[in-house]
C-alpha cells in the first residue's frame, strides 16, 4: 500500500473512533487552557516570538559558523564530537561507540532524533538492551509502537490501558490511578540508571557561544541518564543551535509555555562536557553526534528555510483541526502535525509525502500557535504547487482543461448546463456508490442540485417581459 | 586512521552543505513589516526581560513572588528569619519523614545543615557510592541563585555537590541566602555567565519544582524520577 492509501485508510478509521475523539479533545482542551494563561503571563508575548523569530534566524543562516564555534567549544573540554550525514552513519557511530565500551544497557532519554533514525530497533537487533525513561516514552515501547504526538508521547491511552500493559508486561499495577502506575514506572527505572553502562539523550538547544547542550524535560529522568552511567551519548540535529547562552532566557520559558502551557519545565540543564577536574561524577564520556539527515536541503529551500526553526515544541500538533481529528500514528512520521506535514516531504521525499500538505484546512491556527513565528501554513501552500510543479497529476490537469474549455465557450456552456440538469437526476441514483462519476466529493459530501434557471437564462426572461 | 579521516569528511561534507545552501539568502522574519522588535545591532532576544512575566521592582515584591510561584510549583519554601532556625525546620522534616540517612555535599551552608542533623551522611566530594546515595532519604545542597520570576533554583557541580545529588534522592532539600534571589530569568543567566565564563561547570541546571509527568491522561503526578518533593530554605 502507497503512503497515501494508508494515510487515508488511518485517518478515516480514527476520525470516526469516538474513544480516541474524545481521549485527544480532553487531553488538548487543559492544554489550551493553562497554555492561554501562561501566555497571558507574559508582559509581551508577541514581541517575545518576534525575538524568538529573529534569533533562530540568526543562527540558521549562519549556521556553518555556529556549527564550528559550538564543536571547538565542546571539544576543548573533552566532547568527542561526531557528524553524521544520514541515519545509517549515526546507527553505524552509536554502535561502534557501544561495541568500544562493550556495552549491554542504554538508558535514554526522550530524543525524537532518534526515533528518526529508527535507532531502539538497530540497537536490539544488534543485541544490545535498549530501555526509555520518559514515562510517556516507556509506554509505547512497551507498546511497540512509535510516539502518538512529539511531546506528549501516550497522549492516545487511558489510565486502564495503561494499568493494563503494566500488568501485561510489568506484572506490576495495583490500580488505576496515575500516581500509582507512574510509581510503577519509577521503581523498574531506578536501578537502571546505576546499573546502565551508557546513557542517551537528545538535545534541545546548542550553544555556540559556550559550547553548551540544554535539555528540557519534566521526570528528572534525563538528569539521571546525564548523571551516572559511564559514558554519554547525545544526538541532535544540526538545527538546534542558538548564538547566546543568553538566549536561553527567552527560548526555555517560551517552549515551555508553548509545549505545555508551563512557566518553566521543571529541568533545564546545559551540559559542557564530560566529568570536569575537580567534579565528583558525571559520565567519563561524552559523546555528542549531529545529525543532518536532510536538514540541509530544507536549508537549500530558502522559502522554507524557517520551518528549521522549530524547536519541537509541539504547540502546531495541539491546535490543528486535521491532528485532532485524524491522531498522531495516522501520519505515518516522526514529526506529525502541521510541521511535520511541511518536514517530511524534504526529509523524505516530496511525491511519498506530498499529501501530507493536502491534510490541511489552511486555518492557519498552526502559524498563529507557534512560538518562533514559522510560516506553516504558506509552507503547506508551497508543498501542494511544488508537488504538482515536479510530477503533475495527469487526470486532474485533463480534467480543468476540458473544464475550461467549454466554460470559456457560450454555446458549449449552456448546452452543458442544459445537459448536467438533465442527467444530476440520474446521478442521484448511484450517489456515493462505486459507479458515481463524482464519487470523490459526494462520498463524504453531498453535490448541490444545479439551479433550474441559470441567471442569464433568467435576466433574459426579464428582459423580455419588461419590454412587453 | 581511517575512522579519523571518515570523521573529518563527514564534517567537511555537512558545511559544504550549509554553506552552499546558505548563498541565497532567506528574508528575515517580519522584513516586510516596519515594527521590528530590535535594532539591528543588538542581540534580539536582548530585551527579553520586557516581554517575560513581570517580576516587580522592589525584593520585597519579588520574594512575595517567588512565594507564590514555589506554591504553584508544590515546592515548599521556608524563608526563615535567620540561620539559626535551620536546625529546628530541618529536624521537624527528618522526623516526619523519618529519615536514616541524608547526602550532602562540602560548603559552608550545607555543612551548617548537616551538623544539625546528627544522621548518618554520604559526602559527595570526593567520590561516592551511587548505591549508597540511592539509600539516602535527602539530598541536601546549596544553590547558585533563586529566580523570583520562576520559583525555581540554578544548581550547577559545583555549587550542588555534582550531578545526581540534587536528582537522585526523593528529597532535595536546598539552602540559599537571601542575597541569593534574582529577579528574572535573564539575570540568572547574566549571573551564571560572570561567576563561571572562564570555566563553566560542566552541568547547570535550572530546577523549577519538583520532578513531575503528566504522560497519563494530562494527569500532574509529583516525582516521576526525580526528586517527590523539593523544599527549599532561606535565610
Amino acid at each position: 500500500m502507497s503512503f497515501v492509501s494508508e494515510f487515508k485508510t488511518r485517518a478515516s478509521e480514527k476520525s470516526r473512533d469516538l474513544r480516541h475523539r474524545s481521549v485527544i479533545r480532553t487531553a488538548l482542551r487543559s492544554y489550551e487552557v493553562v497554555r492561554d494563561k501562561r501566555k497571558a503571563a507574559f508582559q509581551s508575548w508577541e514581541s517575545a516570538r518576534q525575538a524568538a523569530a529573529e534569533t533562530k534566524w540568526e543562527a540558521i543562516n549562519h549556521l556553518d559558523e555556529h556549527l564550528v564555534a559550538l564543536t571547538s567549544k565542546l571539544e576543548a573540554r573533552g566532547t568527542k564530537v561526531h557528524w553524521a550525514s544520514n541515519g545509517v552513519q549515526a546507527r553505524e557511530i552509536i554502535s561502534q561507540i557501544l561495541r568500544d565500551k562493550k556495552a549491554r544497557t542504554i538508558i535514554k532519554s526522550k530524543a525524537m532524533t532518534s526515533e528518526e533514525i529508527h535507532l531502539n530497533h538497530a540497537l536490539e537487533k544488534e543485541g544490545f538492551t535498549v530501555v526509555e525513561s520518559d514515562l510517556g516514552e516507556f509506554i509505547v515501547q512497551l507498546r511497540h509502537e512509535p510516539p502518538y504526538h512529539i511531546v506528549f508521547p501516550s497522549m492516545h491511552l487511558t489510565r486502564g490501558e495503561i494499568k493494563d500493559l503494566f500488568q501485561k508486561e510489568l506484572g506490576d499495577a495495583p490500580s488505576d490511578s496515575p500516581e500509582e502506575l507512574t510509581m510503577v514506572a519509577r521503581r523498574v527505572m531506578r536501578q537502571k540508571y546505576i546499573t546502565a553502562d551508557v546513557g542517551f539523550t537528545g538535545g534541545n538547544f546548542a550553544i555556540a557561544e559556550t559550547g553548551m547542550i540544554s535539555i528540557t524535560e519534566n521526570e528528572g529522568n534525563a538528569r539521571l541518564t546525564a548523571a551516572l552511567p559511564k559514558t554519554m551519548i547525545t544526538l541532535m540535529g544540526i538545527e538546534k543551535v542558538l548564538p547566546r547562552f543568553s538566549d536561553l532566557a527567552l527560548f526555555l520559558p517560551m517552549l515551555a509555555t508553548a509545549g505545555a502551557g508551563q512557566p518553566m519545565t521543571c529541568y533545564n540543564t546545559m551540559y559542557s562536557g564530560p566529568r570536569q577536574p575537580g567534579e565528583c561524577d558525571g559520565p567519563e564520556e561524552w559523546h555528542v553526534i549531529l545529525l543532518d539527515n536532510r536538514r540541509t536541503e530544507l536549508l537549500a529551500d530558502a522559502e522554507q528555510r524557517d520551518s528549521l526553526h522549530c524547536i519541537r515544541c509541539g504547540a502546531c500538533l495541539n491546535v490543528c483541526p486535521i491532528f485532532r481529528n485524524v491522531g498522531g500514528h495516522t501520519y505515518g512520521t516522526t514529526y506529525s502535525g502541521p510541521v511535520g506535514a511541511v518536514i517530511t516531504p524534504h526529509l523524505r521525499g516530496l511525491q511519498d509525502w506530498k499529501h501530507l500538505s493536502n491534510a490541511s484546512s489552511l486555518c492557519g491556527a498552526c502559524t498563529e500557535a507557534c512560538p518562533v513565528k514559522i510560516d506553516l501554513h504558506h509552507h503547506l501552500l508551497q508543498n501542494r504547487r511544488n508537488a504538482s510543479a515536479s510530477e503533475p497529476a495527469f487526470f486532474e490537469r485533463l480534467a480543468y482543461k476540458i473544464f475550461a474549455f467549454v466554460a470559456s465557450r457560450p454555446v458549449l456552456w449552456s448546452f452543458a448546463k442544459k445537459f448536467g440538469r438533465l442527467t444530476q437526476p440520474l446521478q442521484r441514483l448511484v450517489t456515493g456508490g462505486v459507479i458515481d462519476p463524482a464519487r470523490q466529493w459526494t462520498k463524504t459530501r453531498d453535490l448541490p442540485p444545479i439551479a433550474p434557471e441559470s441567471f442569464k437564462e433568467w435576466w433574459a426572461k426579464r428582459k423580455e417581459s419588461q419590454a412587453e | 586512521m581511517k575512522n579519523v579521516e571518515t570523521i573529518l569528511s563527514e564534517r567537511e561534507k555537512i558545511l559544504g552543505r550549509i554553506r552552499e545552501a546558505l548563498k541565497v539568502s532567506a528574508p528575515p522574519p517580519g522584513s516586510h513589516d516596519e515594527t521590528s522588535a530590535h535594532s539591528t545591532t543588538e542581540s534580539p532576544a536582548s530585551h527579553a526581560r520586557e516581554w517575560l512575566p513581570s517580576v516587580g521592582e522592589s525584593s520585597a515584591e519579588q520574594f512575595a513572588l517567588f512565594t507564590k510561584n514555589a506554591a504553584d510549583l508544590k515546592a515548599d519554601f521556608q524563608l526563615l528569619a535567620s540561620r539559626a532556625e535551620l536546625p529546628a525546620a530541618l529536624k521537624k522534616i527528618a522526623n516526619d519523614e523519618k529519615w536514616s540517612r541524608f547526602a550532602s555535599h562540602g560548603g559552608e551552608l550545607s555543612n551548617f545543615a548537616s551538623a544539625s542533623l546528627g544522621l548518618p551522611v554520604l559526602e559527595t566530594d570526593k567520590g561516592y557510592d551511587v548505591q549508597e546515595m540511592e539509600k539516602c532519604d535527602a539530598g541536601i545542597t546549596e544553590c547558585d541563585a533563586l529566580i523570583a520570576q520562576t520559583g525555581g533554583v540554578v544548581v550547577t557541580t559545583r555549587s550542588a555537590g555534582g550531578r545526581a545529588l540534587s536528582v537522585l534522592p526523593p528529597h532535595h532539600i536546598v539552602i540559599a541566602r537571601r542575597e541569593q534571589l534574582v529577579a528574572d530569568l535573564p539575570a540568572a543567566f547574566a549571573l551564571l555567565q560572570q561567576k563561571y565564563a572562564a570555566n563553566y561547570p560542566s552541568m547547570i541546571s535550572f530546577i523549577t519544582g519538583p520532578s513531575r509527568t503528566g504522560d497519563i491522561e494530562r494527569i500532574l503526578v509529583l516525582g516521576a524520577h526525580g526528586p517527590k518533593k523539593l523544599t527549599i530554605f532561606c535565610f
